[in-house]
């Protein structure tokens, strides 16, 4: 057998860098307390590994070894500091005699996880920020890769990165979990960086697809390990929400790169397999009776998903699970889903009025949307004058390429 | 991934500092850069020497013109460059904000262009004009 070659030991050691970096850091941090501090800290211990583990052979727990290996790292690089100031000598020896890692007992690690998103979606910090942190700090995504995943450019994102940590610096953001009242408070927070996450990664459709469909892949991931520490109701319902959406993406864009609406996807297209894990998650999360918005939502859309085609679905129930949500969570953004549903159950009229009843009171009139399905209920109805002039106010305020050329389509339709 | 970080400095500003506290200065860049070194982050790195020892050539009306002096005279100059190996550009900027030259003066930090595409390109064009037929 021949010794395995240096280039091997790269491939393996990227290998556990894809796999544990994030893991790794979150420990790292609850130890040392800094994120610039564990960053370092890690990758010299990355580094130390290519060195060592050729010559040493590959450890039987590499996280241990690493953490270990970054936990002297760091001592080394405080003490070297400590020649530029003298105070921090004593981090040095506090740190040299405190706890060692937990070796090889998992226990533990998977909440420096939680403790870490935790502290990077702090209520401190702006919501862009939280979600670029987070991918970069529990996701191990590079600052590019997330500035490409939002359309920016990677200083934007350095910048915003600097700046959250300097805040978490300065502020003494904690690093941890918190409890009581102050938990349910801040899983919210948690929750709406997550979904910010999936949604960048689902709703737009223009930019580089692919990087953006791994956004919402990770925030599933992220979503998984928030439910294995700390299964909430709304975590699941999130999870069960995102599921069911991401179930229906290979089936939302044509071959041409057009937007396909629910009706017209073809349903056999859509992945079952999350979508049964979905409606578990959603039965699971409803039999709490401790549910939120997040559960309600996607309960709505396992009736969707349960429907064969479009014509078999359950509008009824769907109009009971709006009014639902809109009794815990008055938006007007539901209360206009809800209008789409009640025309469905009830005709174009009737979601008509519900939608002109917003209108009326000065709500989203700048939303495309509204004036997209207000333009689909009078086609309905046949009035195609107003629906014409519907149909062009969406146009007119309408972002991303896919949605304007689905309306320019609608236009078209109307002859 | 590579970046190129360019420090700047003062050269008035540097010389009017005290003998003993410039040396304290450099031996802190200099013990700091072998951290880096160390710890796999320093690709390459050179000092400068100061800009009244460089020569500017530009093209201009069908040649080479050489002038004595920088391409631009500015209070702050290139003082040195490194190239650092960092994980991204967050890595990068923390790496060179703990580096002691950054009390000395301002630096750039920016990613290493990926050449390797466009130099099969040309590399293509090339074999083009040199084998026209084949």
């Amino acid at each position: 057998m021949s010794e395995p070659s240096t280039a091997e030991f790269r491939v393996r050691v990227d290998a556990v860098f894809r796999t544990e970096s994030g893991r790794i850091l979150a420990t790292l941090i609850r130890l040392l307390g800094s994120f610039d501090l564990a960053g370092d800290a890690m990758h010299d211990a990355f580094s130390a590994a290519l060195q060592r583990w050729p010559a040493e052979g590959f450890p039987a727990n590499p996280r241990a070894w690493l953490i270990s290996a970054a936990r002297f790292k760091a001592i080394d690089a405080i003490r070297r500091r400590t020649r530029f100031d003298a105070s921090q000598g004593h981090i040095a020896d506090a740190l040299y005699n405190t706890e060692p890692v937990p070796s090889a007992n998992d226990d533990e690690l998977p909440d420096d996880r939680l403790k870490l998103i935790f502290t990077c979606c702090h209520p401190a910090l702006a919501s862009d920020v939280c979600a670029a942190l987070t991918l970069r700090e529990v996701c191990g995504l590079t600052t590019e890769e997330i500035a490409r995943a939002f359309l920016t450019t990677p200083p934007t994102i350095a910048q915003r990165i600097v700046r959250a940590k300097a805040k978490i610096r300065d502020e003494r953001i904690p690093y941890e979990v918190p409890s009581g009242a102050e938990l349910r408070e801040r899983i919210a927070a948690v929750l709406a960086v997550v979904y910010l996450l999936f949604n960048e990664g689902y709703t737009a459709s223009s930019g580089p697809s692919l990087t953006r469909g791994e956004l919402s892949i990770e925030a599933i991931r992220l979503d998984r390990v928030l439910l294995e520490l700390m299964p909430e109701p709304e975590v699941i319902g999130l999870l069960a929400l995102m599921l069911l959406h991401e179930s229906r993406r290979p089936a939302r864009v044509s071959a041409e790169g057009e937007l396909v609406l629910l009706e017209q996807q073809d349903r056999s297209r859509w992945n079952h397999a999350f979508i049964r894990e979905g409606i578990a998650l959603v039965e699971r999360a409803l039999s709490t009776r401790r549910f939120g918005p997040y559960t309600l939502q996607a309960a709505i859309a396992a009736v969707h998903t349960e429907a064969l085609t479009p014509e078999a679905t359950d509008w009824r129930q769907i109009c009971a699970l709006y009014a639902a949500l809109l009794a815990m969570q008055p938006s007007p953004v539901v209360e206009l889903n809800r209008a789409v549903a009640v025309a469905m159950h009830e005709g174009p009229a009737a979601g008509l009025g519900l939608i002109d009843a917003l209108f009326a009171r000065g709500e989203l009139r700048d939303y495309h949307l509204a004036h997209s399905a207000r333009a689909d209920l009078l086609r309905r109805l046949g009035r195609r004058e107003e629906a014409r002039v519907a149909y062009e106010q969406a146009r007119a305020l309408a972002k991303s390429d896919a949605e304007i050329r689905y309306l320019k389509k609608r236009l078209h339709e109307l002859g | 991934m590579k970046y190129i970080c360019l420090g700047y400095y003062d050269p008035n500003a540097f010389t009017s500092v005290p003998e003993a506290t410039r040396e304290a200065m450099m031996d802190n860049c200099f013990a700091y850069d072998d951290q880096l070194r160390a710890n796999g982050h320093y690709h390459a790195g050179e000092g400068l020497q100061p800009a009244d020892t460089a020569m500017t050539l530009r093209y201009t009306n069908g040649r080479v013109v050489v002038t004595d002096g920088p391409f631009v005279e500015t209070k702050e100059q290139l003082g040195g460059i490194i190239i650092l190996e960092a994980r991204d550009l967050n890595h990068a900027v923390e790496l060179i904000s703990k580096h002691p030259g950054t009390k000395i003066g301002p630096w750039e930090v920016r990613p290493v262009a990926d050449m390797s595409e466009i130099v099969r390109q040309s590399q293509a064009r090339r074999r083009q004009v040199d084998h026209p037929r084949s």
